[in-house]
């Protein structure tokens, strides 16, 4: 397990570096349509050595580029979600009262509430673009965070250690944020790192159905063009193998990294040798 | 023990707290489709500011086009009296027009539930059958080498996008199945031609969909059955002369059961985006397609309606399953 996660850590960190720097490494001018001069759907071949899409740019360089929206939004919804999840968690155990059971009544109800329902209604309504993806990924998939931040606070709470300083007279701000809050944290870190996974495969599910930045080249995206122009049902793997591994790729290594990151920070979790 | 008093519960008090568990279910359950009704109007009413500007983004209108679709869709009323006619509209069960296919919203979605029911119980019944006996092989032989496999593919299954699942699927198998729809055109109108047809259009959604829908419940099985494998009472069941078969499944599979239940009708939410997305890459003419064909208009009324009737029937299910829970669990009962 933990081998698989520094694995996962390395491929998630070689993915980023290449992320940040694309744009000095490659032309960006072999994105732009009117400026390519590559076959049309060409098989890979030693200059383009994935092949080509149907406008004649190099797949190799679309999927490339990809990494940087897909890991963008990605990183970005899950610290969003998980945000949103840990503030409604945190108040809700930490509240009581009414304030609790409507919070966790909403928790609930979001919860059970289809997320990419929800997400495909929020991206249409708002105006096409990154923002508003993060937006809708981030607003929709906060609940599972919610609710395990929620019972790890009530767990922490709970130690005699917090009534130690609630009795020297720490106030409730000063008692969460500085006797709560780290004891809590570690199971944010690894939720952000699931949450990351869930985020991108979202991101590719919203831009498959059209909903992305048209301007912005993500996997998801890729996977689109690809299937509406037919260069599936035309035998053009090239074109639809390289972004789904992309993905398949950098949210299994996520996945694994965030479980060794869970073993790693809460020993309990060790399987028994 | 708090449950110590249940065992000299008489009758009544034990059917009064039956009605008392069904009626705070019902009531939350009621409590979320009202939640599902305000969202529905805050999302597609209040939230785009201007309907009628995204209903027309990208196309060419007169100031003419854009009045009469606001007198007609109501949006010239202040907002307060559009919510109004709006619950009253969805009590009647009446969706408003589609924007696209100019029929009544329902008609449409009415047309559209049976193809998903179809897809969506058979992969469900599929995917279920699949994970609980990979779950269960898998924790009875925890460690070993199958359960490094099987747990080893459902985490790749489970990373990988469904859409892009059913593309590669499509890919690999050019020509050997339909690439969409339901039935073709040209087939006979009698029963038997019509279901080997649809059975022909079904296979590569189907497995499509259980890849993907399989995994949770294989995972969930396989931890709640690794916790319930400890437990003392199989002691018991073995020290009894049972063979390791019947301990596994008398004994062990149907209390490891319970937690797998409740997940899975949690997770419903997962089964209606594969939904969404199988049917869109197989243009399976379900709710998941009408959703997609509704956000390509954008066509808001079919949209809010996919909506409303999509969240409802997650809510309603989950209520089913709450019920369903404290049938199978005297434990729930007690409580």
């Amino acid at each position: 397990m933990r081998r698989g996660g520094v694995v996962g850590g390395l491929v998630l960190v070689v993915v980023a570096l290449l992320a940040v720097v694309a744009p000095w490494v490659t032309d960006p001018a072999g994105l732009d349509v009117t400026r390519v001069d590559g076959p049309r759907l060409g098989a890979p071949s030693g200059e383009y050595w994935l092949g080509t899409d149907e406008n004649g740019r190099s797949v190799l360089l679309l999927t490339w580029w990809g990494a940087r929206v897909s890991l963008l939004v990605g990183v970005a919804a899950a610290v969003l979600s998980v945000g949103i999840g840990t503030l409604v968690g945190l108040v809700a155990a930490m509240a009581g009262g009414w304030v609790s059971a409507v919070l966790m009544r909403l928790t609930d109800f979001f919860l059970v509430l289809p997320s990419l329902v929800l997400a495909i209604a929020l991206s249409t309504v708002l105006e096409r673009g990154v923002g508003t993806i993060v937006l809708a990924i981030g607003l929709t998939s906060w609940p599972g965070a919610a609710r395990l931040v929620r019972a790890q606070t009530l767990a922490v709470a709970a130690r005699p250690y917090v009534e130690r300083a609630h009795a020297l007279g720490g106030g409730t701000v000063h008692v969460v944020v500085r006797h709560v809050l780290p004891g809590v944290v570690p199971l944010v870190v690894v939720n952000t790192t699931l949450a990351v996974g869930t985020a991108i495969v979202a991101e590719s599910t919203l831009a498959f159905l059209g909903l992305g930045d048209p301007t912005a080249v993500s996997w998801g995206a890729m996977l689109r063009t690809a299937s509406s122009t037919g260069a599936v049902t035309a035998g053009a793997w090239w074109y639809l193998v390289p972004p789904g591994l992309a993905i398949a790729g950098v949210v299994l290594a996520v996945t694994v990294c965030g479980r060794a990151l869970e073993t790693v920070l809460d020993p309990r979790l060790r399987e028994p040798r | 023990m708090s449950d110590a008093p249940v065992v000299v519960a008489v009758e009544r008090p034990r059917r009064r707290r039956l009605g008392r568990y069904v009626a705070g279910k019902v009531g939350g359950a009621l409590l979320s489709l009202g939640l599902i009704a305000v969202l529905g109007f805050l999302l597609f009413r209040a939230l785009p500011g201007d309907p009628v500007t995204t209903m027309t983004r990208g196309r060419p209108v007169s100031a003419a086009q854009i009045a009469e679709l606001e007198a007609a869709y109501g949006l010239d009323r202040p907002l307060i009296e559009q919510f109004w006619s709006y619950l009253a509209d969805l009590a009647r069960g009446d969706l408003g027009m589609s924007y696209t296919f100019r029929v009544p919203v329902a008609d449409k979605i009415a047309e559209r539930v049976g193809p998903t029911l179809l897809l969506v119980g058979t992969g469900t019944l599929l995917a279920v059958a699949l994970g609980l006996w990979l779950g269960t092989r898998s924790a009875w032989r925890r460690g070993g080498r199958f359960d490094k496999a099987a747990t080893g593919v459902a985490l790749g299954l489970w990373s990988v996008p469904t859409f892009w699942l059913g593309l590669l699927l499509l890919s690999w198998t050019s020509g050997l199945f339909p690439s969409g729809g339901i039935t073709y055109p040209d087939t006979p109108p009698d029963f038997w031609s019509q279901a080997v047809d649809t059975a022909h259009h079904m296979v590569l959604p189907v497995i499509t969909f259980v890849a993907v829908v399989y995994a949770q419940y294989q995972l969930v099985m396989r931890a709640s059955l690794v916790e319930e494998l400890s437990a003392p009472h199989l002691l018991t069941a073995r020290a009894k002369g049972l063979r390791e078969d019947q301990v596994l499944r008398r004994h062990a599979v149907p209390n490891a059961l319970l937690p797998t239940v409740t997940l899975v009708f949690l997770h419903l939410g997962l089964v209606v985006s594969g939904a969404i997305t199988v049917e869109t890459v197989f243009s399976w003419p379900g709710l998941g397609l009408l959703t997609f064909e509704a956000l390509r208009g954008p066509d808001l009324p079919l949209l809010q309606g996919t909506f409303l009737v999509l969240a409802a029937a997650v809510v309603l299910a989950n209520l089913a399953a709450d019920l369903l829970y404290r049938v199978l669990d005297p434990r729930v009962r007690a409580s």
